[in-house]
């Protein structure tokens, strides 16, 4: 009698203990998420009314000037969608095939330098030459200053995301590799058509990083691209936060500088660089996740 | 005895030999990563000469060599030369990043376990992502909408209580304080599903008999939670140890960018070098923060190793 009435006395409590942790995650979550609401919100309002009020919750004076007027300076907006576009689709496909590629290798066990490879992989995260050397290589050696290559080589691979994809490999049964091999399957198609349609989240995981790591390019940019019309989406805001200004002037729009939305502008652009990030990532958050923790990532 | 004595070289090139025919496929395999790895990490390594040279871009490597004098130059003054502000910023940010961050993530994640209601659990951890998808130039877009002196969130607020203005971008002293912030909002989502995975693997049926025996939420987050999810907790904050000497350019640059006010209470050695690069043109010296970078944090990550291998050796990374 006592052991049910504890029982109960227990449910209330751990229901009133489940609404409270609702609650509190619920003001996180919403904490995570409310400087994009006013980014956007911003975006869409007035400019005048956000120079006397600030920003807010909700747009003032709803409007769609500032998106016009991004668009009214001509091709740079487009021209950057492009670019990053370009490179994104372009890195990401390489790094795919290449980080694969190497992942499978370092975890077959019949490869008997792969511990070698490994640790020719693995050093480079314990000591490097730095900023200035690698500045320096990619510039006199390789020259590839002003050039989109240098925005999508760089970073085609690296040690995380091959060890990524070769501890998600090795949950593979080994005997699934050996019976394709019985069948005559040699080492180059027992890679791509066996072990390659089983690594889906590990794909998908690897491919997401590779791919938001090419959206959110802006340091290489910054340093070898002088060339305006190969700017990465996140450059071309970059640059206009300090010269929304100097930019209007050129389009000859200076004239009209008092009324033109800058500020609501820059989060116009900020709204355009980042929405297809925050629309496409719900629909991969499932591989992603399972891939993240499958492959058991070290670091 | 002499035979199997002078036969050892032959066999050892035979076998080299056999084991990249055998494998040919995989050497194949491997020649991106090793181009790759050869050419972007690699090359620069030797590089680390030009710490030692006065460089001039006109004559490149043949620029005089120097010697010591670019580390004399961090390193004058004691505890007032560049270096120390440098080791002492970065090594400060990265403790509360990694023991604020994990302890945020920890709580989120030990809190989502006991949430009954899976699709909200879904739908927070989708929020809670959202941040770490965003470039560091948006983060500096946030940043400065809600500080600036004019027209900041912040000082909206302030202004709608009563209070005065405050401006942020002219007082280094709260800067640590939003860095740290921002680096803690950015990494939630994340951190916190890794740990998710880590409590979602400890055996149901411990805290089904908990459950039995009456226990309540908070005794079974506090007996059967974090005890068992100790030991991963210790390898990550271990682990994140060996890297506490190399700073995120991205955060500190987009927020604070090359504001001097600023640069006392948030210069690290990331930046640092980025200046001698971009703004200073002082190739030698920044060459020079950088290898004092590297080494250090060689020795720093022997260091971790060697304690994770005490601790527990399975997870020792070599």
């Amino acid at each position: 009698m006592e052991n049910t009435s504890n029982h109960i006395k227990m449910g209330v409590r751990a229901k009133g203990f489940n609404i409270l942790s609702i609650i509190f995650i619920a003001i996180i979550a919403i904490a995570c998420v409310t400087p994009f609401i006013f980014i956007v919100s911003g975006s869409l309002s007035d400019q005048a009314a956000v120079a006397v009020n600030g920003y807010s919750l909700l747009p003032q004076g709803f409007t769609l000037e500032a998106y016009k007027t991004v668009f009214k300076m001509g091709k740079s907006i487009p021209r950057a969608y492009y670019i990053t576009i370009l490179i994104t689709v372009v890195g990401t496909t390489l790094g795919l095939l290449t980080t694969s590629m190497s992942g499978y290798v370092l975890s077959r066990p019949d490869f008997e330098n792969r511990n070698k490879a490994a640790f020719f992989i693995y050093f480079t995260t314990l000591f490097g030459g730095g900023l200035i050397p690698t500045y320096l290589v990619n510039v006199n050696i390789l020259h590839l200053n002003n050039s989109l290559w240098v925005l999508i080589l760089p970073s085609i691979m690296n040690p995380f995301n091959i060890y990524l994809f070769r501890n998600f490999v090795k949950s593979i049964p080994n005997s699934l590799v050996e019976s394709a091999r019985i069948d005559g399957a040699g080492d180059f198609k027992v890679f791509w058509s066996v072990v390659m349609p089983l690594t889906k989240p590990a794909l998908a995981t690897v491919g997401l990083f590779l791919a938001l790591g090419y959206w959110n390019e802006w340091f290489r940019c910054n340093l070898y691209i002088k060339n305006p019309d190969s700017y990465t989406l996140q450059y071309l805001l970059y640059s206009m936060l300090a010269n929304v200004e100097a930019m209007l002037r050129d389009k000859g729009m200076a004239g009209s500088l008092q009324v033109m939305p800058t500020e609501t502008m820059k989060l116009a652009t900020a709204v355009l660089a980042t929405g297809p990030v925050l629309l496409f990532y719900p629909f991969v958050q499932k591989y992603f996740v399972g891939g993240l923790t499958i492959g058991g990532v070290k670091g | 005895m002499i035979e199997a004595v002078t036969n050892i070289p032959i066999k050892k090139k035979r076998k080299r030999f056999e084991d990249f025919r055998k494998h040919k496929t995989y050497y194949f395999m491997l020649t991106p990563m090793l181009v790759f790895f050869l050419i972007f990490a690699y090359l620069p390594m030797p590089g680390i000469y030009f710490a030692f040279l006065d460089y001039d871009f006109v004559k490149g490597i043949g620029s005089p060599f120097i010697g010591l004098k670019n580390f004399e130059f961090l390193f004058h003054g004691g505890m007032d030369s560049i270096i120390w502000k440098l080791t002492k910023n970065t090594i400060m940010y990265n403790i509360a990043f990694i023991f604020l961050g994990n302890i945020a993530q920890i709580f989120v994640a030990v809190i989502l376990k006991e949430i009954k209601n899976k699709y909200f659990v879904k739908t927070a951890q989708t929020l809670m992502f959202m941040p770490y998808f965003v470039s560091m130039v948006i983060v500096g877009v946030i940043v400065y909408n809600g500080f600036n002196f004019n027209y900041g969130t912040a000082n909206n607020f302030l202004t709608s209580l009563g209070f005065d203005k405050y401006d942020f971008y002219q007082n280094p002293a709260v800067w640590p304080y939003i860095i740290v912030l921002i680096n803690i909002w950015k990494g939630l989502g994340y951190g916190s599903v890794i740990y998710m995975a880590a409590i979602l693997s400890i055996d149901e049926s411990i805290y089904e008999a908990a459950y039995i025996d009456g226990a309540s939420n908070l005794e079974r987050i506090r007996y059967i939670t974090l005890p068992l999810l100790k030991p991963t907790v210790i390898m990550l904050v271990l682990l994140s140890l060996g890297g506490i000497l190399k700073g995120q350019f991205d955060l500190f640059y987009q927020i604070i960018g090359n504001n001097g006010l600023l640069l006392d209470a948030t210069d690290i050695i990331d930046t640092y070098v980025y200046r001698s690069l971009a703004v200073d043109f002082n190739m030698g010296r920044g060459s020079a923060a950088g290898l004092y970078q590297s080494i250090f944090g060689f020795v720093l990550i022997l260091t971790v190793n060697k304690i994770v291998n005490k601790v527990s050796p399975d997870n020792a990374l070599f």
